[in-house]
């Protein structure tokens, strides 16, 4: 059954806002900074470019299911969601908060593709502390979770802060990788990869393929109640391990091991196809449950 | 970037508490940023906008919203990336409505 349009809330559409709104306890959601009292980025004022109140991102802290909770939003219509100076600052004030206050976890909704380039090393500093601050959140044992569904999914700098947050949940809409569609095609040409090709795009870095993939704990609808259960249902049953060398020589090989096994691969097709997926076209067609079915059916 | 001042007489606004925000600053659109101003009959404006040029355009806006709606007392920020007059005017009227409690 297709829910009519009214009861639809989806997560894809909604503003950053009204994901927060909808994702925590209904009225607990309490901002840091909030638009009145943050200030806009000063090196796009420089620039003779318009700012946004909140710098595209909200902090603050609420509840989910009664449980202590800070959250991040970031703005995918303000510049791409880019991270300035402003907006990285608000988020490592809000995850060293975090480390030190210790909530349930900290919610990252990343709708971001990367760095603002307008603000050069600025962002590019920013986004270096979010990453060092991320990893000494969860070192204090608060669980980061990264929520990715929005329409600039979390590309550049932010793809990186997502792979190291504790989980991602992700949605067929969300995108996840390191250098853009653009950026690829621009650098190493069409014949290595056509950003035009919104299909490959979406079979190289869609969340079905994240998930397929095991880069994501979840595949949720592309609706706000359904990230929020998602969320709930994975924090309910987490708990931050203790960093480790061995866990991490581990991780490392299970890189070395993917790469060795699917480096030569043009497309998402191939890779599906090599995990043990019976019929890899049908993939992109396929829904949330059917596919999830077919993820826990796969040889491990 | 153009930043533009107004300030037009308007009957007053019922106070509120907070401010109201509504709108995000994405291609089309604009952010209003609602707060109370000194002025009870008077209605304080300042734009920032990508679209230079525009300035009579505003006016002609942000004047009917004020002789139509009880604005005064306000101080009103906006941040605009090329919003259209129809955006403007919903999006003021919505900012107005969130200020007075007439939440989304």
């Amino acid at each position: 059954m297709i829910p009519s349009l009214a009861a639809r809330h989806s997560w894809f559409e909604a503003t950053a806002r009204k994901r927060v709104a909808g994702l925590l306890d209904p009225g607990s959601f309490v901002e840091i900074l909030p638009p009145a009292e943050s200030s806009p980025s000063p090196h796009l004022a420089k620039l003779d470019l318009p700012g946004a109140f909140d710098d595209g991102i909200v902090i603050g802290y609420g509840q989910l299911e009664k449980k202590p909770i800070f959250v991040a939003a970031q703005e995918g219509q303000f510049i791409g969601g880019a991270v300035g100076e402003i907006h990285g600052a608000k988020l490592v004030g809000l995850l060293k908060r975090a480390a030190r206050e210790k909530p349930a976890a900290v919610l990252l909704l990343i709708d971001s593709g990367g760095v603002r380039l307008h603000e050069a090393n600025a962002g590019l500093i920013a986004i270096s502390e979010i990453m060092r601050a991320v990893l000494a959140t969860r070192a204090a044992g608060v669980p980061v979770l990264a929520l990715i569904g929005g329409s600039c999914g979390a590309f550049g700098g932010m793809g990186i802060v997502a792979k190291l947050c504790s989980a991602i949940i992700i949605s067929e809409e969300g995108r996840l990788a390191l250098s853009g569609p653009e950026v690829i095609e621009t650098v190493a040409g069409v014949e290595e990869f056509d950003s035009k090709d919104r299909a490959l795009v979406w079979r190289v870095t869609g969340g079905k393929h994240r998930y397929l993939m095991g880069d994501c704990a979840a595949l949720v609808e592309d609706d706000i109640p359904a990230f929020r259960a998602g969320a709930a249902e994975f924090l309910a049953a987490w708990s931050e391990p203790v960093p480790s060398v061995g866990q991490l020589r581990a991780s490392q090989q299970t890189l070395e091991n993917r790469l060795a096994a699917y480096a030569t691969f043009r497309d998402g097709l191939q890779v599906w196809a090599a995990l043990g997926v019976a019929q890899p076209e049908s993939v992109p067609m396929l829904d949330r449950d059917s596919l999830v079915a077919l993820k826990e059916g796969l040889p491990t | 970037m153009e930043t533009l001042n107004f300030q037009f007489a308007s009957a007053p606004a019922s106070a509120a508490a907070d401010p109201a925000l509504c709108g995000v600053v994405g291609s089309g659109n604009l952010e209003i940023l609602l707060n109370a101003g000194d002025l009870p009959n008077q209605c304080v404006v300042e734009i920032k906008t990508s679209a230079r040029g525009f300035a009579e355009t505003w006016q002609a806006v942000i004047g009917a919203f004020a002789a139509a709606h009880p604005a005064g007392g306000t101080r009103i920020a906006i941040n605009d990336m090329g919003a259209t007059p129809a955006v403007v005017s919903l999006r003021l009227a919505q900012a107005l409505a969130e200020y007075q409690g007439g939440a989304q």
